[in-house]
């Protein structure tokens, strides 16, 4: 991948496109316009590549990782949404606070159900659809698309359709269920019912997009593994599951830990889905995520170092995660 | 995770053809679905419209009709009406304004950016260049959403609460960017093309301007709609730093609507197809340029 023609063009020879100079003769002048010349491609070639991605890095610094550690800091104050430039020292009592917290620990059980709620199926579902979209089709391009909708849809239309979908007395998802004998369910009160339907907007946002990158993926598998395998006189569901999987092992492992990172985010759905309108995830914390918990903390009790404290503690958990996939990955690549 | 699964044949998102061998025994992806394959992704195609077209009955109905069974499966007929008092209730015309003018700069700003960072990391060498792109990969794991307390007391400190610099500037660089041209230009861009370039004695900017551009112009573009989407979409930031004064982008608009006291789901129901509507004509236009580019996003570990 390094490519070493870019250094390779300059000096010896400037202004190669000129044919014939007359030879020797050269004025002190121009030898002097050379060197400089030269000194300022050498300088060109060797600072420019900096001055390219530095804007990036500069940008990401004062927006990004400035503060992302700063929320460390934070959280070690006390800090209150009236006054956020106040900082009193606090110590780690936010931390002691928030742990000594049941509806912290809530949160955290709701994230984790909620987010396998909806990356299983999500990404079930996306595979099987990127298995049937890699057939030859008709119109292959316009299901691609039509998946991709949900992705269109922002949380916050989408979470408002589902509220009315959703509805307990009105609802269609309780209509069409009352056609298979099942009564009413609550999908706002009741705490499974409703960690469904938050699940339900964050997968039918997500599975098309999804399906999209395992779509890519499969396109990438080179067609002799299943000409081969043909021959072996495998079938085609014996190909997908000893062609198709394996040669998807990284790809699929990449989607899982991206929705983690995502679903350990969830912010937007639980917030709009709440008919008291409030931001404790339904009357009881039902469906109260992390995110949301964090929202709570800092912007309704005002409390931002105690908000810095969750973040932070979220961030750590995000690169434990990191952590165990690197290693699966690793595992991954010696195993194969 | 480095090797995208992009094709030689660029952005343009164009569907190989398939080759036409003899039809049988395909094996794996190229073979003809069948009629189970159809009925699926019809299924699936209804699941992803369903919810879309339906906001648009409700928000044509009235609140009586919402409050009755069976729930309502075709139009009625307050649709421009009730279209008409959400634009005006959620103030959605100064959303709009203010969504496409962020979305638009920082859409702009990180094509820009990522493009030369990315023609950096493809094409130059430099010392350090693998352990920065390194730190660009990481940094694309790192949620936004964790750092929004600093950049709030920041906001409060700068006075700029309800000000679109505040949610103009943490958006103007991306790590996937950089990411996406970087994969794009490696395989775009021939080297031979620098190299002339740099024989015809042009400085680096030159290159980046007279090849670098023109040939990464259809992932520019790709790059440009997704990252206009993702920023229209954008809701934790923008509702935490502009909800006081009336200055909202349209997703702080659509959820003010559904989180105030209008009693009227189906003027929540208006306002939240007003909000969806812009990007899904963008999708209809450029449906399939957006696929492509997701695809050649697509990282393989």
């Amino acid at each position: 991948m390094a490519t070493r023609h870019d250094t390779a063009a300059p000096p010896a020879k400037e202004g190669g496109a000129a044919p014939v100079r007359p030879p020797a003769v050269v004025t002190e002048a121009e030898q002097r316009r050379r060197t400089r010349l030269s000194r300022r491609w050498r300088r060109d070639m060797r600072w420019s590549p900096y001055a390219f991605v530095s804007p990036f890095f500069l940008l990401f610094i004062a927006f990004g990782l400035f503060p992302l550690i700063y929320t460390g800091w934070a959280s070690l104050h006390t800090v209150e949404l009236t006054a956020p430039t106040d900082m009193q020292w606090a110590g780690l009592r936010n931390y002691t606070r928030i742990f000594d917290d049941d509806f912290f620990w809530n949160a955290a059980r709701n994230t984790l159900t909620i987010g396998i709620i909806s990356t299983v199926p999500q990404l079930m579902m996306a595979l099987g659809l990127a298995h049937i979209l890699n057939y030859r089709l008709r119109a292959s391009i316009f299901y691609r698309v039509v998946m991709l909708a949900p992705y269109a849809t922002s949380i916050a239309a989408a979470s408002l359709v589902f509220v009315l979908l959703f509805g307990r007395d009105y609802g269609m998802v309780n209509w069409a269920l009352h056609f298979a004998g099942i009564g009413r369910i609550d999908w706002q009160n009741d705490k499974w019912p409703s960690q469904i339907a938050v699940s339900a907007i964050i997968v039918w946002r997500w599975t098309g997009y999804n399906a999209l990158i395992y779509l890519a993926a499969m396109q990438a598998i080179p067609q002799d593994l299943y000409e081969s395998a043909a021959l072996d006189g495998a079938s085609r569901r014996q190909q997908f599951f000893h062609v198709t999987l394996p040669q998807l092992r990284p790809t699929i492992l990449f989607t899982c830990v991206v929705s983690t990172i995502g679903a350990s985010q969830v912010f937007g759905e639980p917030l709009l889905f709440d008919a008291n309108k409030g931001a404790s995830g339904g009357a009881e914390h039902q469906f109260q995520t992390l995110g949301l918990y964090l929202y709570e903390q800092g912007w309704v009790n005002q409390h931002l170092g105690r908000a810095s404290a969750i973040a932070w503690t979220m961030f750590l958990i995000l690169i434990v995660i990191g952590i165990v996939n690197y290693v699966i990955s690793r595992r991954l690549r010696a195993s194969s | 995770m480095t090797t995208t699964l992009m094709r030689p044949s660029g952005a343009g998102a164009k569907e190989p053809r398939l080759p036409r061998g003899p039809k049988a025994a395909r094996a794996g992806g190229q073979a003809y679905a069948g009629p189970f394959a159809y009925a699926v992704l019809v299924l699936f195609s209804i699941g992803s419209l369903f919810p879309l077209v339906w906001t648009a009955i409700a928000a044509s109905r009235d609140n009586n009709r919402l409050a009755q069974t069976p729930p309502p499966f075709w139009f009625g007929s307050n649709l421009l009406d009730h279209l008409k008092i959400a634009w005006t209730d959620a103030d959605l015309g100064k959303a709009f304004f203010n969504t496409t003018l962020v979305a638009g700069i920082s859409a702009a700003s990180v094509v820009f950016l990522s493009t030369i960072a990315g023609f950096a990391f493809a094409k130059l060498r430099f010392k350090g260049r693998n352990a920065l792109m390194l730190i660009v990969i990481g940094t694309m794991m790192v949620p936004p959403q964790l750092s929004v307390i600093p950049l709030y007391m920041m906001v409060a400190k700068l006075d700029w609460t309800d000000q679109l610099q505040a949610v103009i500037l943490p958006s103007i660089v991306s790590a996937f960017g950089v990411f996406f041209m970087r994969q794009y230009l490696i395989q775009a861009l021939p080297d031979e093309l620098i190299e002339a370039a740099r024989v015809d004695g042009a400085s680096s900017w030159r290159v980046v301007w007279n090849v670098v551009f023109p040939a990464a112009r259809p992932a520019m573009a790709v790059l440009g709609m997704l990252m206009f989407v993702q920023t229209w979409n954008d809701f934790l930031w923008p509702f935490l730093v502009l909800t006081q004064n009336g200055n909202p982008t349209v997703q702080v608009a659509v959820a003010g609507l559904g989180r105030g006291y209008t009693p009227d789901q189906s003027l929540i129901m208006a306002g939240a197809l007003l909000g969806t509507l812009p990007l899904l004509l963008v999708f209809a236009v450029f449906g399939k340029q957006i696929v492509g580019g997701i695809m050649q996003g697509a990282v393989k570990g």
